[in-house]
């Protein structure tokens, strides 16, 4: 948060830029202009157009409409490289690195120091130290990147964007996929870059981290700029309704809860994932009627095996699953979903929707068999389009009509149409793992709602999540999952959430951890 | 471009939707009628005359009662077969082995038609069930093999179309003892002809051709499929299967099962098919008999998109291109394999639909809506 850029130079300015693609306009007369050395924060839910934006300045796209200007000279960008000669680095959201090949290689890559016909590794190697002490990014240049964790792979996407001389970047959701203090190592990287005359657009749907980190925000919905602002004259829940478009409630409203007797309870659980290797290592969990359990961890540290041997998608190794007192280890998903199990999955499109179904057809995944939907073998249409028709309008799912395909759908509607198709069957049990990745803010706080409801009418919920938010605004009771162990069961409040993130990160924490079963 | 698609989340509008429906119905057509150009130049570099060949090619398929119906029994077998890749394709199998399950239903139904004896109304049927019987049975080894070990069908279905053809040749060409093969025919190339009573009624149009009941059969066929698809939760199970096996599994669709009843359907119906032609056309059965009938299929059910209605048409292509070839040989003196030219050229065009798509200026087809031919590989 250093002093407001405007006096300083404009690197980058976007001036009227529109983009349409068929049936939509995602950029609509939008323009922007970024200072040398600031942090620009470009807010937005999902769908609001900031990738298409950072893709026309990137050269991945071509404006409809409009113009670009780099250090004062208009430019016309039509492919990546064009970018990169002209300083302008990005950081995708998903990594675009050689996990066989080492840090150098692959910042390197495309950019081969050559030595007559062979590679200067060395020369190469010792460019990428200077950068890395330069900037305060710590990496090893001979490491693999397959061994390097995601906060360093994040460092050698950006020092491989420093390396080619980028003094403008672009960082698309970096912390998505960062433990809380590796988004505040980023937070700090950032600092250190802008202070030595880089410029930066800083992608995010976070308000807290646009707060903290951002010179200026520039807030986009549908296509256009709605707002912009500045830290000091904004704050969570104002730059939320910017997004949103109206009031938000981002504190989920919630009574203490009335625990009953347990419906799931898990012993010694062990379970191995594709590779074979064990990947949850002895879970015990409990989660009782009227409760939210919430599993936080960063991703991969076992919770994605751990619901998939839960809901009967993979084999457990060895450990007992109980589910309202009946022994489901090893059932088939569908045994376990007739017990009253619902899943809402963390891929929705690849296990949640078969997303070139129509609505109808994706409202009745599971139940397709049973009556009223089926008689006999004989799908019957006229059920099923009904149902779907009330899921839609009870949950709220947008939609021009239940027979399109569910691809047609943002990420925020497909997400309430399985909440609505898990909601409405009989629970006794709710797994829900990412409920809300990646959807809009409305959508988030229409299913959080939706979570807590369900908590009250008396039905147990496991919550995975890899936002600490999200757990420590939902759940009653917080288990920390790392390395495919619990390493703590607190009841929410206990540990601060600064804590949680250390034990997260695997980090002993200095008092001692009350662990329930 | 996708990304962004669904980044902005579009909606598409119903113009948009109406002209989706109909792109899916000019592609196939356009395609045909690109090889067709391409074969007229291809005929004009070979000094005949295509328009000769053309119209030779018209007559001999369309132009007269008699060669309508040498089209449509032609057409028969391609039709049910095309609907056994079609079937497969849709529950997210490649079937390459329609063609050895035209064998195994055929040498069923020869087995049910030479030995039993009972009167027409119970024999036909029961021809007709041991073909789709043992066409079943021979496709579920795939399908269980695939379900079982995760072996990939294309190869399983390849190597059993070998095993079919040459267990075939066996039973009708072994003399010590005669197994399938008739004493009575010196070149021992044909089985024993099938009883009476097991053979397909049909009315005789000119001097050879037989318009028998497996023709609609083959119609009704195709639109039990079609119901079987869209109207029961079997379908349901298969398609979701094909389309998407971890949301299938997710739903608690058992996709092994799924995969070995889609295999054993559509071997069923190859198997059936292999019985029409011996119970309605030839009355025996020959090693020969199909050369390649079950690889065309795989080419019906591609140029139909696996639709089950749109193989009906795909099928009176395929059985109009064969059975008119003959005429063009004898207007424009061409070998009858340009025809195969045409042919091939018409896979080519549907396979590489980006080509026709670019050609006549029609929209990019959208992810997602590749055609399903490629799916087969994605294990």
């Amino acid at each position: 948060m250093t002093q407001n850029g405007s006096d300083r130079p404009v690197v980058l300015e976007a001036r009227g830029i529109t983009k349409r693609f068929p049936g939509v306009v995602a950029n609509d007369n939008v323009s922007l202009k970024l200072h040398k050395g600031e942090v620009l924060a470009l807010l937005g839910e999902n769908g609001a157009g900031k990738s298409t934006l950072m893709n026309i300045l990137y050269g991945l796209y071509h404006q409809d409409e409009g113009e670009i200007f780099v250090k004062g000279e208009p430019i016309r960008i039509s492919n990546p490289h064009e970018s990169i000669a002209r300083g302008i680095g990005m950081v995708h959201q998903h990594f675009q690195l050689v996990p066989v090949m080492t840090v150098t290689e692959n910042i390197i890559l495309g950019n081969e120091v050559t030595n007559g016909p062979f590679l200067n590794r060395k020369q190469a190697a010792e460019r990428i130290r200077a950068i890395s002490e330069q900037y305060g990014l710590p990496v090893d240049p001979n490491a693999l990147v397959a061994d390097l964790d995601v906060g360093a792979q994040q460092r050698v996407e950006i020092i491989k964007a420093l390396y080619r001389n980028a003094d403008i970047l672009i960082l698309d959701e970096p912390t998505a996929v960062l433990t809380p203090q590796e988004a505040d190592d980023l937070v700090r990287v950032m600092r250190t870059l802008t202070m030595q005359g880089t410029s930066i657009i800083f992608i995010t749907h976070k308000l807290r981290e646009v707060l903290e980190v951002a010179d200026r925000i520039i807030v986009l919905r549908s296509g256009k700029v709605v707002g912009e602002t500045t830290p000091d004259q904004a704050t969570e829940a104002s730059l939320a309704a910017m997004m949103v478009g109206r009031e938000v409630i981002l504190k989920v409203e919630k009574q203490p809860a009335r625990p009953g007797a347990p419906v799931l309870e898990v012993r010694g659980l062990q379970v191995r994932d594709d590779r074979r290797l064990l990947a949850v290592k002895g879970v015990d969990l409990e989660v009782r009627a009227g409760e939210i359990l919430g599993i936080a961890g960063v991703q991969g540290n076992g919770q994605t095996e751990l619901v998939a041997a839960l809901t009967g998608l993979r084999p457990s190794e060895a450990g007992i699953v109980r589910i309202a007192g009946v022994d489901v280890s090893n059932a088939t998903p569908r045994q376990i979903s007739e017990l009253g199990v619902a899943h809402i999955p963390e891929d929705r499109q690849r296990d949640g929707l078969v997303t070139s179904y129509p609505l109808t057809d994706n409202s009745v995944l599971e139940l397709y068999y049973l009556p009223p939907f089926a008689r006999g073998i004989v799908r019957d249409e006229q059920a099923i389009n009904e149902h779907c028709t009330r899921l839609v309008t009870e949950f709220d799912v947008r939609t021009p009509s239940i027979h399109v395909p569910a691809s047609s759908l943002s990420g925020g509607n497909q997400q309430k149409l399985i909440v609505a198709r898990e909601f409405t069957r009989p629970l006794k049990l709710l797994i829900a793992s990412q409920p809300t990745r990646g959807i809009d803010v409305g959508s988030i706080e229409f299913i959080h709602n939706q979570i807590v409801k369900k908590r009250d009418e008396g039905v147990a919920v496991l919550l995975v999540s890899a936002e600490l938010d999200e757990i420590l605004s939902l759940a009653d009771r917080i288990a920390v999952m790392y390395h495919g162990q619990i390493v703590a069961t607190v009841k929410n409040g206990e540990l601060s959430r600064e804590e949680l993130g250390l034990l997260m990160a695997g980090a002993k924490i200095d008092r001692a951890v009350p662990v329930e079963a | 471009m996708a990304q962004a698609a669904t980044e902005a989340g579009v909606h598409p509008s119903a113009l948009r939707q109406v002209w989706e429906r109909w792109s899916g119905i000019l592609v196939p057509i356009l395609a045909v009628f690109s090889a067709l150009v391409v074969g007229a130049f291809i005929i004009g570099i070979t000094g005949a005359d295509w328009q000769a060949a053309y119209i030779g090619l018209w007559e001999g398929a369309f132009g007269s009662p008699r060669a309508i119906a040498d089209t449509v029994v032609r057409s028969t077998p391609f039709i049910i077969c095309g609907l056994a890749v079609a079937l497969a394709f849709k529950a997210g199998l490649f079937n390459i082995g329609a063609e050895g399950q035209l064998y195994a239903g055929a040498v069923a139904a020869v087995v049910i038609g030479t030995t039993l004896q009972m009167p027409a109304i119970f024999h036909i049927p029961a021809t007709l069930i041991a073909g789709a019987l043992g066409g079943a049975a021979w496709a579920a080894i795939a399908g269980f093999l695939k379900a079982r070990t995760g072996a990939h069908e294309v190869i399983n279905t390849i190597m059993l179309n070998y095993i079919a053809l040459r267990m075939t040749d066996w039973l009708i060409r072994s003399k010590t003892p005669y197994i399938l093969g008739d004493p009575a025919d010196t070149t021992g190339a044909r089985s024993r002809l099938i009883a009476e009573t097991a053979r397909l009624p049909g009315f005789q149009v000119g001097s050879s051709t037989i318009l028998h009941l497996g023709i609609p059969l083959a119609i009704v066929l195709v639109f039990v499929i079609a119901w079987l698809l869209y109207r029961t939760t079997l379908g349901f199970e298969m398609r979701t299967a094909g389309t998407n096996p971890n949301a299938a599994r997710y739903a608690g669709i058992s996709v092994p099962r799924t995969i070995v009843l889609a295999m054993a359907f559509a071997g069923g119906l190859a198997g059936v098919a292999g019985a029409i032609e011996v119970s309605g056309v030839r009355g025996s059965l020959s090693a020969d008999f199909f050369s390649g009938l079950g690889f065309d299929a795989i080419a019906v059910a591609l140029l139909a998109r696996a639709n089950p209605v749109g193989i009906i048409f795909s099928g009176l292509l395929w059985g109009g291109l064969l059975t008119g070839a003959r005429l063009m040989q004898v207007r424009a003196s061409l070998s009858i394999d340009v025809i195969k030219i045409v042919q091939a050229l018409i896979i080519m065009f549907v396979a590489a639909d980006q080509i026709v798509r670019f050609i006549y200026r029609l929209p990019k087809r959208k992810p997602g809506e590749e055609t399903q031919l490629s799916k087969g590989w994605g294990g």
